[in-house]
């Protein structure tokens, strides 16, 4: 659906894209990750045709964005960081404009605008000027006219600035409920939300792409392997000895524990074994309570910042 | 050509915010008061006419009352039409809304379209409002019907002409001020620049020296061949300039 080749862009001397090569499949939910200024929107504004790359090949559901802008523009839909709206009018008045711009039949525009509205709850608002509007609204509204054209592919960059929590779980459940009819890229530089929406993710950093893979690969979602939190209590030496001993532990730290009397060990695995069993039994055969086992997942950030600092 | 969308976008741009009402307001009490003063002189130039102390010949209202107005028509025009032109590309550009108009499956032709004649829309409007005028001499009196058609003709291809220019220098700058200053300070050059030297180039560039065959009546194609050429050049100006921001970024 989406495809990028080799994508470089200069503004004057300033490289911000460096080739940039990646691929998006049909139905697929992806999450455009990087910190400000790392070329996130100017990625998207590539692929919605709204600047040219410098040099490379930007593909959008079949179609060349250079060559054939107006065949890819008509499939898209765009939400951009900062949305910015006609304030003097209304609702329904500039989703009516959006719907002929984007060249919907006559006979359907009635229809579709008042669908949007509904589907993102700016039905009881569409005959209220844009302008005094609350943010959350005229995110809605941004979002409303994204996908006003049933596009086969939405691009949103950073849908959830600005907003407060209620309104950022709505606008999320909103975008998971396009999953599937739509190809979506998603930028932010929030990390819960590319936990909470994508399936797959791709990190960018200066311009260049440092890591593209499956959300559960990157987090390392599996039973086997990683790291092993035992939260036991009473006297941890022997216990720690028992377990050093133990097939396929390779390490143990120690770390004191919130709670009184308990201690922690953070037992580092071997890579692709299961040991979850053994560990317990050690434990509880060593005479210590074992009041916890876990298994330690590294979340999104500690990924994002291990493959950021890697490669500066 | 899908310019339609973004015609109706900016012609109800115009009416709902008070822009059209003030510029209206603005054209029609100064043409008013012009066409007062002008038509009280030829009034009490008539009374005098039968007088042997003094009095005109060849008093007729044509050319004592429709051919000045038109010509102070073609001067307020010139301080009107960047009022109205100001903000078809600044205020997008300022407010952000260029980014998603970009988006949309429309051509740089189409919005550029779209803009320039709801622009000459609210413009034809205001000198239609004008035909007041016409109407109270047409009672009163018997105004020429050719000078008034061949003066109002000129009168739109001005409209037109000023139009384009002020679109240009409009999709220049993010800044509105600037783009109604720099259009009224060209069209002044435009205006004035036959008066610099007495060349013949210089006459012809002037609008000053086109807009005099129309209001005399006198229809010369060359005369409309220049304010269509120096419509479509600075159409064509602003395409490229449209064209030249996408690249840059």
């Amino acid at each position: 659906m989406i495809e990028l080749q080799q994508v470089n862009k200069y503004f004057g001397a300033v490289q911000v894209l460096n080739d940039i090569s990646f691929a998006v499949n049909k139905g697929e939910i992806v999450g455009f990750l990087g910190p400000n200024g790392a070329g996130k929107t100017t990625t998207m504004r590539i692929l919605n045709g709204f600047m040219p790359a410098t040099s490379g090949k930007a593909t959008v559901a079949g179609y060349e964005v250079d060559k054939a802008p107006l065949e890819v523009k008509r499939r898209i839909g765009y939400l951009p960081e900062n949305v910015s709206l006609y304030n003097e009018m209304t609702v329904s008045e500039y989703l009516d404009f959006v719907a002929r711009a984007k060249r919907l039949p006559r006979r359907e525009v009635a229809g579709k605008v008042s669908r949007v509205c509904l589907q993102c709850g700016i039905d009881h608002v569409a005959n209220r000027l844009i302008g005094p509007l609350s943010k959350g609204y005229k995110q809605r509204v941004g979002l409303a006219q994204a996908i006003i054209n049933e596009p086969e592919v939405l691009i949103m960059d950073e849908p959830t600035t600005g907003l407060d929590p209620v309104q950022i779980i709505e606008i999320r459940e909103l975008i998971r409920s396009f999953a599937g009819e739509h190809t979506i890229i998603i930028s932010t530089h929030i990390l819960q939300e590319v936990s909470a929406i994508c399936r797959r993710v791709i990190i960018i950093n200066d311009g260049r792409i440092v890591a593209e893979d499956s959300l559960a690969n990157l987090t390392g979602d599996s039973t086997t392997g990683g790291s092993l939190m035992i939260r036991v209590a009473g006297d941890v030496t022997a216990l720690r000895d028992k377990l050093d001993a133990m097939d396929g532990v390779v390490s143990i730290k120690q770390s004191t524990s919130e709670e009184p009397g308990a201690s922690e060990l953070i037992v580092a695995v071997e890579k692709d074994r299961d040991i979850r069993r053994a560990v317990a039994e050690t434990v509880v055969g060593s005479g210590c309570g074992l009041l916890e086992l876990r298994p330690i997942r590294l979340s999104l950030e500690d990924i994002f910042m291990q493959t950021i600092t890697r490669n500066v | 050509m899908n310019f339609l969308p973004v015609y109706k976008k900016e012609l109800r741009s115009y009416f709902t915010s008070p822009i059209a009402y003030m510029v209206m307001l603005f054209f029609l009490l100064m043409t008013g008061i012009f066409f007062m003063i002008i038509f009280n002189d030829f009034n009490q130039a008539s009374m005098y006419a039968g007088s042997p102390y003094g009095g005109g010949q060849n008093l007729n209202i044509t050319n004592h009352v429709v051919r000045p107005l038109l010509g102070n028509m073609t001067v307020i025009m010139l301080f009107v039409i960047p009022l109205v032109t100001m903000k078809l590309f600044a205020e997008e550009r300022k407010s952000g809304t260029m980014e998603l108009l970009l988006t949309y499956p429309l051509s740089d032709m189409a919005i550029l379209l779209g803009k320039f004649f709801a622009a000459l829309t609210l413009l034809l409007i205001m000198l239609g409002l004008t035909l007041v005028y016409t109407l109270f001499m047409a009672i009163h009196s018997s105004p020429e019907s050719g000078t008034l058609i061949s003066g109002y003709l000129g009168l739109v291809l001005t409209a037109s002409a000023f139009t384009a220019l002020g679109l240009f220098i409009s999709s220049l700058t993010e800044n509105q001020l600037i783009a109604a200053v720099a259009t009224f300070s060209i069209l002044l050059i435009f205006w004035v620049i036959q008066w610099l030297t007495p060349s013949e180039i210089l006459s012809y560039v002037s609008i000053n020296k086109h807009t005099e065959n129309f209001i005399k009546g006198i229809i010369d194609t060359r005369d409309v061949v220049y304010y269509l050429s120096f419509t479509v050049l600075w159409m064509f100006m602003t395409l490229r300039v449209l064209e030249s921001k996408k690249w840059r970024g």
